[in-house]
């Protein structure tokens, strides 16, 4: 068992890390407790029900230590060719100024290291650390709130508007192979607010780590903040992820989740409206071949009246990939004139290919509009043939439709550096080259 | 929204009356000699009794699963007699034997066995409490060569029969409820028809809890042997009283080569009082098997009654171009709990599967849809339609969605649509200046929203799926 590993590692971080405020220590307390007492979940779990985190669970992954050696060449490809960006660079789970770079923001915007902000003890940190993504019985949030070490604290204040994209770009290299990190986000809005920000996970060379992140995002009455999460992870790395989000009135909370990367790879986004006028929009775009397994999980709570929810995630997965997804709405019994729109399409390209959609709603309210769908097909016979009518070799006619079939979700992301970027990345990862002939 | 259907509020359930016929019951408790007691009492063969030892064995090693939806108290196996017959059924040779007074209850549930004989041209088969009363249409049956009885004549007039399909489609093992009706199952519905035969009429078994403290487990196994093809309906009913009674029934069906079977429930066990006291608990296990090629299995469940449903009637598509299909209104009112849905294993190839469910919750109901499409790595070029629709009445119930799709190649389509939403004021309103009364409106509303379902009932029973639907939804909007 490897829950001891990380209990002896929690025990060992405490004693060495002096400086962390005295607030925050019973919190990683009890939530070191509450990984011990639960372990990793099974599949008898049933929000782990298709995925097994055995490969997680039995290996042996020592804390990361920061360093490496990545140096700004490596970041190119990961950075969406922009230098005018904030861009915070985080080595084997550290911050690293050097790699970082700051855009110009507007006055008072707060973009920077965790552990710096802590050690500040800063009192916005203190109120909302830990308030949004409970332990619950998550055993992988309540490992990360023990062991967590460094990520990003992004304050966008009343009325700012941030007008370029802040990237958080998690790298991790070599140096940190068979190493463990928990990166720890916060992000706190005040009213009025708007700000894109990008999450990224990557690594430079093909290692085998785990990454264990948890981003909490509160949006404030009337703010409106865009949150892309990107997972770029080695095809041999572990990744398990858990945003939520935390929303007032009339806030606006948009989400793209790009999955593509890692051996086994988990990623949870989670909402609350918890205030009326809310809306959130949960998108994503899942693509994995080889032996893959790639599951999503995102959950919407409408817990206010007259909020709405929509949600589309497409999936390509070819070789012998296997892909989850689980959409749970759930309509609390105050949550009247809910408008709630989920939507899952997984292509299959491959016959060893195999996709588990779970859309999941619970409703108790009557006032509701809401509806869930979910399709698995292949590309459409008539389609390729009229492509082919057309003069298309069949491989370029398939290439085209699946591409046609990811771009309609990446086309709901509003900032244009990041929907070419991201258009990009799923033709070369997964679709092959635009063939000539279309412009 | 209207009052007048207040009035209709709780109107009795028409059919908890108590017969008064002595019964012969065996006392309460479970353990392996009660087993043996009900297998000595229907004169059951060795392999059966051993089945039933090994299931009883199994069950208890078994869990009670908890994962659904539904919440209710631990029930306690040993409070309940696991047998009650009517005292008179010794051998029933026709219906003319049977206890006036049973008879006098059949009628009362607007089954009268010698009329529907004469009349419907419907075949039934009674159960009363765990026993079967009486079969009708026998002799006619057996002209074609159907075979249409009790399980416990069954077992003894073809046991060859019973042996070779007992427990294929739900073995004792597959879960808890199921091994516990294997270990005590007293009688049921049987059915085989030869190749090549139509059943000329519709099947039916009509099922009723009569004692109190027992718990009925019944079992009834159907098969269709190649080019065959039958229509079964069962019905279900139970007295009112203020304790709540187990029914863990088994249903199993075998189509062979071409073969088809359409097995249609209009379930109406005791739902309980206003406040959830009493009501019974029916939690069954049923499964088809489609194992033949271009064979098809089609339920059609209209389930209004019990205080918590709990079962999944799911169809194993083995045969190569085997058809499964799922038709499913599910209505819960004042505290009744459901949790039903379906089961579709895709695995021959170019199989086909269709699930229409209606939920409607009203009062403080909860009613969840739990279906699971299974497409195996072999199920070339599958096709499954889904669609789930749910309406809420109030604001205090409650409707789940949770299917489960798992597709394993990349030639089969999987579609899962899914909706919610409410009885508008306006199509009341409409309904209403069009001079229909506000409790018309609803019933024409629900009527329209479960149409599809419907349609799939035999006739006679889709009017009374339809009025049985009214009466559970009375009061429910006000």
């Amino acid at each position: 068992m490897t829950v001891q590993s990380y209990v002896d590692a929690y025990s060992a971080f405490t004693r060495d890390h002096g400086r962390n405020p005295a607030w925050l220590l019973p919190v990683r307390r009890a939530a070191i407790e509450r990984f011990r007492e639960r372990g990793f979940p099974t599949t008898h779990d049933e929000d782990w029900h298709f995925t097994s985190v055995a490969p997680i669970a039995g290996a042996e992954f020592a804390p990361m230590a920061g360093g490496g050696d990545v140096d700004l060449a490596d970041l190119d490809a990961l950075s969406f060719g922009q230098t005018g960006w904030t861009q915070l660079v985080f080595v084997n789970g550290r911050y690293t100024p050097e790699l970082s770079s700051a855009g110009t923001l507007p006055r008072g915007v707060e973009v920077r290291s965790l552990a710096a902000a802590l050690r500040d003890d800063v009192p916005l940190v203190r109120e909302r650390l830990g308030s949004l993504a409970a332990l619950g019985h998550d055993a992988f949030v309540a490992l990360n709130t023990a062991l967590f070490v460094d990520g990003a604290f992004v304050h966008i204040p009343a009325n700012a508007i941030v007008e370029y994209p802040i990237h958080l770009l998690f790298v991790t290299d070599a140096g940190a192979a068979s190493g463990v990190s928990h990166p720890r986000n916060l992000i706190v809005t005040g009213r009025n607010a708007q700000a894109t920000i990008v999450e990224s996970y990557a690594a430079v060379g093909d290692p085998v780590y785990f990454t264990n992140p948890v981003t909490e995002v509160a949006v404030a009455e009337n703010a409106h903040i865009t949150h892309l999460r990107m997972q770029r992870e080695s095809e041999r790395a572990f990744h398990v992820g858990t945003t939520q989000a935390h929303q007032a009135r009339h806030s606006r909370y948009t989400s793209f989740s790009f999955a593509t990367g890692g051996a086994l790879s988990r990623m949870n986004i989670y909402t609350a409206l918890a205030e009326p006028g809310a809306e959130v929009t949960l998108n994503g775009l899942y693509m994995a071949d080889g032996s893959q397994h790639l599951d999503h999980q995102t959950r919407i709570e409408h817990i206010a009246p007259n909020c709405t929810s929509h949600e589309v995630y497409k999936g390509v997965l070819d070789g012998a990939a296997h892909a989850v997804f689980n959409g749970k709405v759930y309509v609390h019994p105050e949550a009247q004139k809910t408008d709630g729109k989920q939507t899952n399409n997984n292509l299959l390209l491959s016959p060893d290919a195999h996709v588990d959609t779970k859309p999941q709603l619970e409703i108790f309210a009557d006032d509701v509009k809401c509806t869930h769908g979910a399709t698995v097909g292949q590309l459409d016979e008539v389609a390729l043939f009229y492509l082919r009518s057309r003069g298309l070799a069949l491989e370029e006619a398939k290439t085209l439709l699946t591409y046609a079939f990811a771009a309609d979700v990446v086309q709901r992301i509003d900032d244009l550096t990041v929907r070419a970027g991201l258009e990009a990345l799923a033709r070369e990862r997964f679709v092959g080259p635009m063939p000539a002939s279309v412009g | 929204m209207s009052t007048a259907i207040e009035n209709l509020v709780n109107r009795d359930y028409q059919y908890g009356f108590v017969t008064d016929v002595e019964a012969d019951t065996l006392p309460r408790g479970l353990s392996e000699e009660t087993v043996r007691q009900i297998s000595a009492k229907k004169r059951e063969p060795a392999f059966l009794l051993e089945w039933r030892l090994r299931a009883y064995r199994r069950w208890l090693t078994m869990k009670e699963p908890h994962w659904s939806n539904v919440t209710y108290p631990a029930i306690d196996y040993q409070s309940a007699s696991y047998y009650s017959a009517p005292k008179s059924a010794k051998t029933l040779g026709s219906l003319d034997e049977v206890d006036p007074e049973l008879l006098r209850t059949y009628e009362r549930l607007g089954i009268s066995l010698t009329e529907q004989k004469r009349i419907s041209g419907v075949a039934v088969d009674a159960i009363f409490d765990s026993v079967s009363v009486g079969t009708t249409m026998k002799t006619e049956l057996a002209k074609l060569g159907i075979i249409f009885c009790s399980f416990g004549e069954a077992v003894q007039e073809h046991p060859e029969l019973v042996q070779k399909y007992l427990g294929s489609v739900v073995p004792y093992s597959d879960n808890f409820f199921a091994a516990l009706n294997a270990a005590v199952f007293s009688d049921g519905s049987f059915c085989y028809v030869p190749k090549g035969v139509q059943c000329p009429m519709e099947l039916s078994t009509y099922f009723r809890i009569n004692s109190a403290d027992t718990g009925q487990f019944e079992r009834t196994l159907i098969i269709a042997d190649e080019g065959a093809s039958v229509s079964y309906l069962e019905g279900c009913t139970a007295p009112r009283r203020d304790t709540n009674q187990l029914h863990a029934a088994v249903v199993e069906l075998v189509a062979l080569d071409h073969a088809s079977i359409k097995y249609s429930t209009v379930q109406n066990w005791y739902a309980g009082d206003s406040e959830g006291k009493g009501g019974i608990y029916n939690f069954v296990t049923k499964r088809g098997k489609a194992a033949g090629v271009r064979s098809k299995i089609s339920w059609t469940q209209v389930e209004t009654g019990s205080a918590i449903t709990w079962k999944y009637p799911s169809v194993i598509l083995q045969g190569d171009h085997s058809t499964g299909e799922f038709y499913s209104v599910a209505v819960v009112n004042n505290r009744q709990q459901a949790d039903t849905g379906t089961k579709m294993i895709h695995m021959g190839r170019d199989t086909k599967s269709t699930i229409i469910s209606k939920g409607i919750s009203a009062g403080r109901g909860n009613n969840s849809y739990r279906g699971q499409v299974k497409v195996l790595r072999k199920a070339e070029g599958a096709r499954n339609y889904t669609q789930c629709d749910s309406m809420l009445i109030g604001n205090q119930c409650g409707a789940h969605t949770f299917p489960y799709i798992e597709v394993g190649n990349n030639s089969s389509v999987v579609e899962h649509e899914a909706s919610t939403s409410k009885i508008g004021e306006d199509q009341i309103f409409y309904c209403k200046q069009r001079g229909l009364s506000a409790e018309h409106a609803i019933s024409l509303i629900v009527s329209g929203f479960c149409k599809e379902v419907f349609q799939n009932l035999p006739m006679e029973f889709a009017l009374e799926a339809q009025q049985l639907l009214g009466i559970t939804l009375e009061g429910s909007v006000g």
